[in-house]
């Protein structure tokens, strides 16, 4: 087991260490970059001295194993914009986009896999075409769209729900106004993900069923109940979990439009300010802490996934 | 075709499925062939009605802004006074180009970096699939906000950014696939009997993904189209006063109250299309799995 934690947390820094690389040369190196970082209105000494502040004039790599340096201390450097440190600005915002993600994920994931496991077990019928079509639908409407619709639907037209914000915290705190505020966004959100849950936990759950062991129940009489809720669901249920690890990335970046059409202060919307003022040692802090989130989570599925299923640990 | 009962009661299909050929199987999935015709049909209008309609996306009709349906402007005009029925064939040209040129960058990047990965091994594997694990541990959007911010937005650059985010789940794909053509026997006598690398690689493994390139590559235009319009909307697609479908969508935003047809339509049409292609690639997986005896 220990060997096993070790060589994925191994592989994890690599990568992590492959993103610093990529980001940090792709900003770089491009026509746009830290040399055009400097706003247009700065006059000539102004310019002289952010160079001379953020070492613009040294070589890349020089700059990248300066950064890499701080960054593995927890320092992310000055955020242009805002003259605070990238990490405190990342970590203001950063609990905003979990509490979103986290409701998306429990939405989501219950759903899916309600009607993931109604479509394999009702394989063929209506149900099942029925799902599969509202899946792909799902899939391919552009989901900023569907927010204005729902924004114009439901917030404009009936005036139900808040267009936008976070509602009131603190000490103004108050349980439906904060879920009202939630509802739209985690809706949206949830359509980025969900079909792909329905989707795996049905190809799943019919593997499941497929196998050797679910036709020895059968054959032993057990009801149809017994062979898909009590033996082939539990079975069919594990590889879901990995399918988190996968999700995650797809629902940080479905984030940025969910939070820009939203006004939601997350890690998205940061992105996004960060970009469009071109403050890059922000720019640069964001990608590379989301990707670390990224890489943390799916190792701790990987993680959880060899408990629950001790073949894994063979495999790798 | 003509079915035998066997022994445990169960029909057997006797004359080979194989034989039907992918048009026919993709035929018999009615959702999958209506896909394809919508796609055949709206590529023709969108590229061949232009050439007869007489009205430009640009030049400012006569009847004034916001003006709505008649048998002259069909879908009414903009907030300007084009025509947007010329604006939605014009944007819709650039949209499916974006989305064809962004899924032929991203099948070759993919296919390179899977095949070469999957079939030289050692160090040149583990870096590629590293690279590939690592691009694919980024939020796609973070990514191509930040490339799209420091590379400026011209069309070529929207086409080279969707591309180089959405390769990776070809590359693994490919890789896959390669790992595993690569042990038959077929192929081993390719090497045996003298053939080079490059040789066996082009002609003895890469035929066999072909099927799964295809299906991979239908898909990637649906997410093609619909990137290009998210970044759109995030103001970093492709700059008006070229159309697009994605950033008439974002420019009819303002005007949601006033002209509510005027978001609507490139939204439907970007659904559409999208849906098609996610249709399609459905049925054509269907289509190409050898297990599929249906």
């Amino acid at each position: 087991m220990l060997r096993f934690l070790l060589n994925r947390a191994g592989q994890s820094v690599i990568l992590l260490f492959i993103v610093t690389v990529i980001t940090f040369f792709l900003i770089n190196l491009a026509p746009g970059g830290p040399s055009g970082v400097m706003r247009m209105d700065a006059s000539e000494s102004e310019r002289q001295a952010m160079i001379e502040r953020y070492g613009l004039d040294d070589p890349v790599v020089v700059r990248y194993g300066e950064w890499i340096f701080n960054a593995v201390q927890g320092d992310f450097g000055t955020s242009f914009s805002s003259n605070q440190p990238v990490v405190e600005r990342v970590l203001e915002r950063i609990p905003y986009t979990i509490e979103l993600s986290l409701f998306t994920l429990a939405l989501a994931i219950s759903i899916g896999i309600v009607l993931g496991v109604i479509s394999a077990i009702k394989r063929g019928t209506i149900a099942d075409y029925s799902i599969n079509f509202i899946s792909v639908i799902g899939l391919s409407v552009p989901a900023f769209w569907l927010a204005l619709m729902l924004i114009q639907w439901f917030s404009i037209q009936l005036g139900w729900l808040p267009s936008s914000g976070v509602g009131a915290r603190g000490e103004n705190f108050d349980l439906l106004n904060w879920l009202s505020h939630l509802l739209l966004p985690v809706l949206i959100l949830s359509t980025t993900i969900l079909p792909n849950i329905v989707r795996f936990t049905r190809s799943s759950m019919l593997e499941v069923i497929s196998q050797q062991y679910i036709r020895t129940v059968r054959a032993k009489g057990a009801g149809e109940r017994t062979v898909i809720y009590v033996h082939a669901l539990r079975n069919a249920l594990i590889p879901v979990i990995t399918m988190i690890g996968v999700l995650i990335p797809r629902l940080l970046s479905g984030a940025v439009i969910t939070e820009a059409i939203f006004g939601w202060p997350g890690i998205g919307t940061l992105i996004l300010e960060a970009a469009q003022s071109r403050d890059y040692p922000l720019v640069m802090g964001v990608t590379v802490i989301i990707t670390s989130v990224v890489i943390l989570s799916n190792l701790i599925v990987d993680l959880v996934y060899s408990k629950i299923d001790p073949r894994v640990k063979n495999i790798s | 075709m003509e079915n035998v009962t066997g022994l445990n009661g169960r029909p057997i299909a006797v004359s080979a499925p194989a034989k039907l050929s992918l048009m026919q199987r993709l035929y018999q999935n009615k959702l999958a062939f209506l896909s394809l015709c919508f796609i055949v049909l709206l590529h023709l209008v969108v590229f061949l009605v232009p050439l007869v309609w007489p009205h430009h996306p640009d030049r400012i009709a006569e009847i004034g802004i916001h003006a709505s349906w008649s048998l002259t402007h069909p879908f009414g005009t903009d907030e300007l006074g084009r025509d947007v029925f010329a604006r939605l064939l014009h944007g819709g040209q650039v949209t499916l180009l974006v989305g064809l040129a962004a899924m032929i960058c991203s099948i070759i990047i993919g296919v390179l970096v899977g095949a070469v990965a999957g079939f030289f091994g050692k160090s040149i594997e583990a870096v590629l699939m590293r690279f590939t694990e690592a691009m694919m541990a980024i939020p796609n959007y973070f990514f191509v906000l930040v490339a799209l911010t420091v590379l400026g937005t011209s069309p070529t650059m929207v086409i080279l950014v969707i591309a180089f985010t959405t390769w990776m789940e070809i590359a693994r794909v490919v890789y896959g696939e390669t790992l595993k053509w690569k042990e038959y026997e077929f192929v081993e006598a390719a090497i045996a009997s003298g053939a080079t690398k490059m040789r066996v690689l082009l002609r003895y493994v890469l035929p066999q993904v072909t099927p799964s390139i295809i299906v991979a590559a239908t898909l990637c235009i649906a997410g093609a189209i619909l990137t290009e319009s998210a970044i759109s909307y995030l103001g970093l697609g492709i700059q008006p006063p070229t159309p697009t479908w994605g950033n008439m969508l974002q420019n009819a935003q303002q005007y949601i109250w006033t002209a509510p047809m005027l978001g609507f339509l490139p939204g439907i049409a970007i659904t559409l299309i999208v849906l098609a292609y996610n249709f399609l690639g459905d049925g054509l997986r269907d289509a190409l799995d050898p297990k599929n005896t249906k």
